[in-house]
C-alpha cells in the first residue's frame, strides 16, 4: 500500500485534496484529458485558457533543449489559448465540475478588452469553476492586446483584474509573466484591484537554439520561427526567485501563491511551497511523461512529511523565506576549506583543473598519486571543487577558518547535494 | 547458407548514434591527466577525442584520431581496450569505464561517412623507402613517412594489403570495407603498393637497393601457422588457422566449413576461427590444453564465442586426427588428467596454436632470435644491418594491432632520423 499522507491544503478559501494541479495548457484542454488527470490523482485543474478570440496555431510548435541523455531540460512552445469554441469549453468545464465535485476547477480566461474579460468571468462562474485565473502572461499571442503584453502593462493588469473581480463572486488569480524585472509591480496592481491570489510564472520568452543551416531558431515553421515561451526544469530557479520575492513583498505578504515553473519531482514541489506557494501547477513534465507523475509527487511528499513529522502541508508554506536574505546580510567572516577524501577520489583531477583555471590555484596536484592537496593559504573556500567533483561526497566541507575580524562559532554550510 | 553468410559478415557491436555517442562522452570525467591517452600504445589520444565529442566537435574528434593513428577505424574495432585505454579509465572508480573503442568508431565512421580528408601528404621529394609487408606496422610506418615527404613503396606478398586485418580478423569484428578504406587512405597519401610481391622470393633485397631504396622497413608479420606433429594432419579437412581464416574472409564466407568443426587453441586467432566456423557451420568445439581462464585470447572475445554457442573443452590435448577415405572424421583427444580419453566427431579440424614468420634471412646477416624473429632496437627499430629497420609481429612475436601501429610509427621516425643524418 502506497504511503499516502493527508496532503489537503486550502487555497484562497478552496479546499484542495492536494496541491498538485495541471496548469493551463494542452494537458488540460478537454473533458477526457481532465477526467484522466483527475482520476490519476491530480487535486485540480487549471483548464486551458479560454477566450472569444480563437487562435490559428502553427506547426510544428514545440522545441526542447537537452543535455546529452536528458531531454526536456527546457521546453519551448508557440501555442496560444484554446482553439475550441468557447461554448464547447464551457460545456466541458460544467461537466467536469459535475462529475468531479470534490476536485478543484480553475478557469483560465483571456479577453481582448474589458468587455470580454467581464463576459468570460461571468460565463465561467456560471459553469461552476472554483477560482478564476486571468491569463495576463502568454508570451506568444498573435494578438498584442492579449498575453504578456498585458502583463507588462500594470495599468491594464489592474483594469482587467478589476473587471473580472466585479463580474464574479469567485476568487480571482492573475497569472504573472516573468518577462519583466520585478514581478511585485504587476502583482501589486492586481491585488490592489481585488485579486485574491497570484499565480506564477508563465513561460519565459526564449530562443532555445538557432539552426546552423536554416539560420533561424527552432521550431522552424517553413523557414521562420518566433521568440516564445520557455518552461521546464531549466526555468525552475527563475520561477522560485520570482515567487520568493513576491512572497517577501510587504504588499503581497498575505496573498496565496500558486507556483509553477519546472516542477517534476516531489522535491521540486516542496521547494515551491517553501518559498511561499500553497498551490502548485505542472505542465511541461506532464507533456513529457504523462499524468502518472502525480503518483510520485504524492508519494514523495508523503514520505517527506512523515520523515519531518509534518501533518499539515500549510505548515511549510513560506518556511524558507526568512532564510533567503539580501546579499548584504550574508555572514562573511569565515571560509570553509574543502576536505578531500583520497579513498573515494578517482583521480580525475577535475577539482585541480577548475581551481586553477576558474578558481584560486589553491590545489596542488600530485601527478604520481593522482590526488589533490589543498593549499590553505590560497584557498578562499569558494566551493568550486566541491561542485565539479563527479564523485558523490568525495569533497566535503572541512575545517572552518575565521578571518581576523571573525567571531569563532559553529558554522553550517552545504555547497551542493547530489540527491 | 546465404543467411549465415550475411550474419557472418555483419558487424557484431552496433554503432553509436550521435545522441548515444554524446551520452557516452558525457560520462567521461575529462581527466586532467587523461590516463586513457597514456594507455594507448599508438598515441591515439582518447582523452582529446572524447573531449571533442563531448563538446560536439565530431570532426575535431576524427581529426585527432586520424592524425595519430592511420588505422584509427580498425583499432576502434579490434583493440583490446580492456587492457589499454579502458583499463586506465578513471570512471572505473565510479562505475564502468567509458566505451572508448565505440566512441572512436563513432568518430571514424563519421569521418568516413563525410568523406573527410584529415591527412594530406606533402609532395614526396625525399628518399625512397621500401616497406616490406602491408599489415598494420607497415601501413603505420608508410603513412608517417609519406607525411614527412618520403617516397614510400609497400611490397605486399598477397593480392590485398592489411595483413592480419584482411586475412585474419573476422568480419563481425572488422568488416573488410573498413580495412580497404584505411588502406586506400594510405594509397591516397602517395604510398605506392606493389602486390603479389614477396621480398626475398619475388624480389631480392639487393634488387631493392638497386632500385634506389635508401631504407628498408621489415614489417612482414607472422604469415605462417606453426606446424605441429599431430598424426592425421595430412587428411582432407585438417588444416591450420591462418589458411582457414584466409579462405573465409576474402571470399566473404563462401566456403563449406563442415558440420562438425574442432578448433585447437586458445588465442585470439583460435577465437576468430571458432567464430568463423560457428557463423558459417553448425557444431563447433574449441579444444584447449589449459583452463579457460588461462586462454591468452581477449576475454571479451572468449565471451562472444561462447555466447554464439561454441563449446569449450579445456585441459585437453589433441592426440590424433582420425579419418576415413582420406577425409577427417574425428579428433582423438586426451584429458590432462591422464584418464579421460575421447573421440570427438569432426569433419574439419583447425589448428590455431601459433604463427611464425616467413624466412627473413634474405637480408644478409640480419640478426634473428631462436624463433627466427628479427631482432631490432626497441627504441629505434633499427636492426644490425645498416638502413634496415624492423617492427611489428615479425619482431615482437605477435602482439596487438595497436602495438604494431605504435611500432610502425616509431620506425618511421627512426628511419627519418637515419636518412636525415645521412643527407
Amino acid at each position: 500500500m502506497a504511503k499516502r499522507k493527508d496532503l489537503s491544503i486550502e487555497f484562497c478559501g478552496v479546499k484542495c485534496e492536494n496541491p498538485f494541479f495541471l496548469s493551463s495548457s494542452p494537458v488540460g484542454s478537454n473533458y477526457d484529458m481532465c477526467k484522466k488527470a483527475l482520476e490519476s490523482g491530480w487535486g485540480g485543474i487549471v483548464y486551458k485558457t479560454i477566450g472569444y478570440w480563437i487562435p490559428q496555431e502553427c506547426s510544428p510548435r514545440f522545441d526542447q533543449t537537452r543535455k546529452e541523455s536528458t531531454s526536456f531540460t527546457g521546453f519551448k512552445n508557440m501555442e496560444m489559448i484554446s482553439d475550441k469554441p468557447t461554448e464547447k469549453n464551457l460545456e466541458m468545464m460544467y461537466q467536469l465540475k459535475k462529475d468531479f465535485p470534490d476536485k478543484v476547477l480553475i478557469a483560465s480566461i483571456m479577453g481582448e478588452n474589458t468587455e470580454e474579460w467581464e463576459k468570460l468571468a461571468k460565463a465561467v462562474t456560471e459553469v461552476g469553476a472554483d477560482i478564476i485565473e486571468c491569463n495576463f502572461s502568454c508570451p506568444q499571442m498573435t494578438s498584442h492586446a492579449m498575453g504578456s503584453d498585458v502583463g507588462c502593462n500594470f495599468n491594464l493588469v489592474g483594469e482587467y483584474t478589476r473587471a473580472v473581480v466585479n463580474s464574479t463572486h469567485l476568487p480571482v488569480m492573475p497569472k504573472m509573466t516573468p518577462n519583466l524585472t520585478l514581478m511585485e509591480l504587476p502583482a501589486r496592481a492586481a491585488v490592489k484591484n481585488g485579486a485574491k491570489a497570484i499565480s506564477a510564472i508563465n513561460t519565459i520568452k526564449s530562443i532555445t537554439e538557432v539552426d546552423l543551416d536554416d539560420f533561424t531558431c527552432l521550431p522552424i515553421v517553413n523557414g521562420k520561427s518566433s521568440i516564445s515561451g520557455y518552461s521546464g526544469s531549466a526555468v525552475k530557479p527563475i520561477a522560485l526567485r520570482f515567487i520568493a520575492q513576491m512572497a517577501q513583498d510587504d504588499e503581497l505578504k498575505n496573498i496565496p501563491f500558486s507556483g509553477m515553473g519546472g516542477i517534476e519531482t516531489w522535491q521540486d514541489a516542496l521547494e515551491f511551497m517553501l518559498v511561499g506557494a500553497s498551490n502548485l501547477q505542472v505542465t511541461t513534465s506532464v507533456m513529457q511523461y504523462g499524468y502518472r507523475i502525480v503518483e510520485d509527487l504524492i508519494s514523495g511528499v508523503s514520505y517527506w512529511m512523515e520523515e519531518k513529522g509534518i501533518t499539515d502541508l500549510s505548515q511549510i508554506v513560506g518556511k524558507a523565506l526568512p532564510n533567503i536574505v539580501p546579499a548584504e546580510d550574508i555572514e562573511r567572516d569565515f571560509k570553509v576549506f574543502p576536505k578531500y577524501d583520497h579513498d573515494k577520489c578517482v583521480g580525475c583531477g577535475r577539482c585541480y583543473v577548475s581551481c586553477y583555471d576558474g578558481g584560486h590555484q589553491a590545489i596542488d596536484w600530485n601527478e604520481e598519486e593522482r590526488r589533490p592537496y589543498l593549499d590553505e593559504d590560497k584557498c578562499v573556500g569558494c566551493g568550486l571543487c566541491w561542485i565539479v567533483c563527479p564523485v558523490e561526497n568525495c569533497i566535503v566541507p572541512g575545517e572552518v577558518k575565521f578571518h581576523d575580524f571573525g567571531k569563532p562559532r559553529d558554522i553550517h554550510v552545504i555547497p551542493k547535494k547530489f540527491i | 547458407m546465404e543467411e549465415k553468410r550475411k550474419e557472418y559478415l555483419k558487424e557484431v557491436v552496433p554503432p553509436f548514434t550521435p545522441v548515444t555517442a554524446m551520452e557516452e562522452a558525457s560520462r567521461c570525467l575529462l581527466c586532467h591527466d587523461a590516463p586513457c591517452s597514456a594507455g594507448c600504445p599508438a598515441g591515439t589520444d582518447p582523452g582529446k577525442f572524447i573531449r571533442s565529442i563531448r563538446f560536439r566537435n565530431f570532426k575535431g574528434a576524427a581529426e585527432t584520431i586520424r592524425e595519430n593513428n592511420i588505422l584509427g577505424s580498425t583499432c576502434a574495432r579490434v583493440c583490446p581496450y580492456g587492457r589499454t585505454c579502458e583499463e586506465a579509465c578513471s570512471r572505473t572508480g565510479i562505475d564502468v569505464p567509458i566505451q572508448i573503442g565505440r566512441l572512436q568508431r563513432f568518430a571514424t565512421d563519421f569521418e568516413q561517412a563525410l568523406g573527410m580528408k584529415v591527412l594530406e601528404a606533402p609532395e614526396a621529394t625525399l628518399e625512397k623507402v621500401a616497406v616490406i609487408g602491408g599489415g598494420p606496422a607497415g601501413l603505420a610506418a608508410a603513412t608517417k613517412l609519406a607525411m614527412k615527404g618520403y617516397k614510400v613503396t609497400i611490397f605486399e606478398k598477397n593480392e590485398k594489403a592489411g595483413g592480419v586485418l584482411t586475412y585474419g580478423i573476422v568480419p563481425g569484428r572488422l568488416p573488410q570495407e573498413i580495412v580497404d578504406w584505411e588502406v586506400q587512405y594510405v594509397a591516397d597519401l602517395g604510398v605506392e603498393f606493389v602486390y603479389n610481391c614477396q621480398v626475398g622470393k619475388d624480389l631480392s633485397y639487393e634488387a631493392l637497393k638497386e632500385q634506389g631504396f635508401k631504407a628498408v622497413f621489415m614489417a612482414m608479420g607472422l604469415q605462417n601457422s606453426k606446424p605441429i606433429e599431430l598424426p592425421g594432419m595430412d587428411l582432407e579437412g585438417a588444416g591450420y588457422a591462418l589458411e582457414f581464416l584466409a579462405e573465409a574472409k576474402p571470399s566473404e564466407g563462401q566456403l563449406d566449413v563442415g558440420e562438425h568443426v574442432v578448433i585447437i587453441g586458445g588465442g585470439d586467432v583460435a577465437m576468430d576461427c571458432a567464430t568463423t566456423a560457428k557463423m558459417l557451420g553448425n557444431r563447433v568445439s574449441v579444444v584447449y590444453r589449459r583452463r579457460k581462464i588461462d586462454m591468452p585470447a581477449y576475454p571479451a572475445e572468449v565471451a562472444h564465442v561462447q555466447s554464439i554457442g561454441v563449446d569449450f573443452i579445456t585441459e585437453t590435448l589433441p592426440v590424433e586426427v582420425l579419418g576415413e577415405n582420406g577425409k577427417v572424421t574425428a579428433l582423438k583427444a586426451q584429458g590432462k588428467d591422464g584418464v579421460s580419453e575421447f573421440v570427438l566427431k569432426a569433419d574439419r579440424v583447425v589448428l590455431a596454436i601459433g604463427q611464425e614468420t616467413d624466412d627473413v634471412t634474405f637480408v644478409e646477416g640480419i640478426m634473428v632470435d631462436e624463433k627466427q624473429l628479427v631482432q631490432s632496437s626497441e627504441t629505434t627499430c633499427a636492426t644490425n644491418v645498416e638502413g634496415v629497420f624492423a617492427a611489428g609481429d615479425v619482431v615482437n612475436g605477435g602482439k596487438t594491432v595497436v602495438q604494431a601501429v605504435a611500432e610502425g610509427k616509431t620506425a618511421a621516425d627512426s628511419i627519418d632520423a637515419y636518412l636525415a643524418a645521412k643527407r
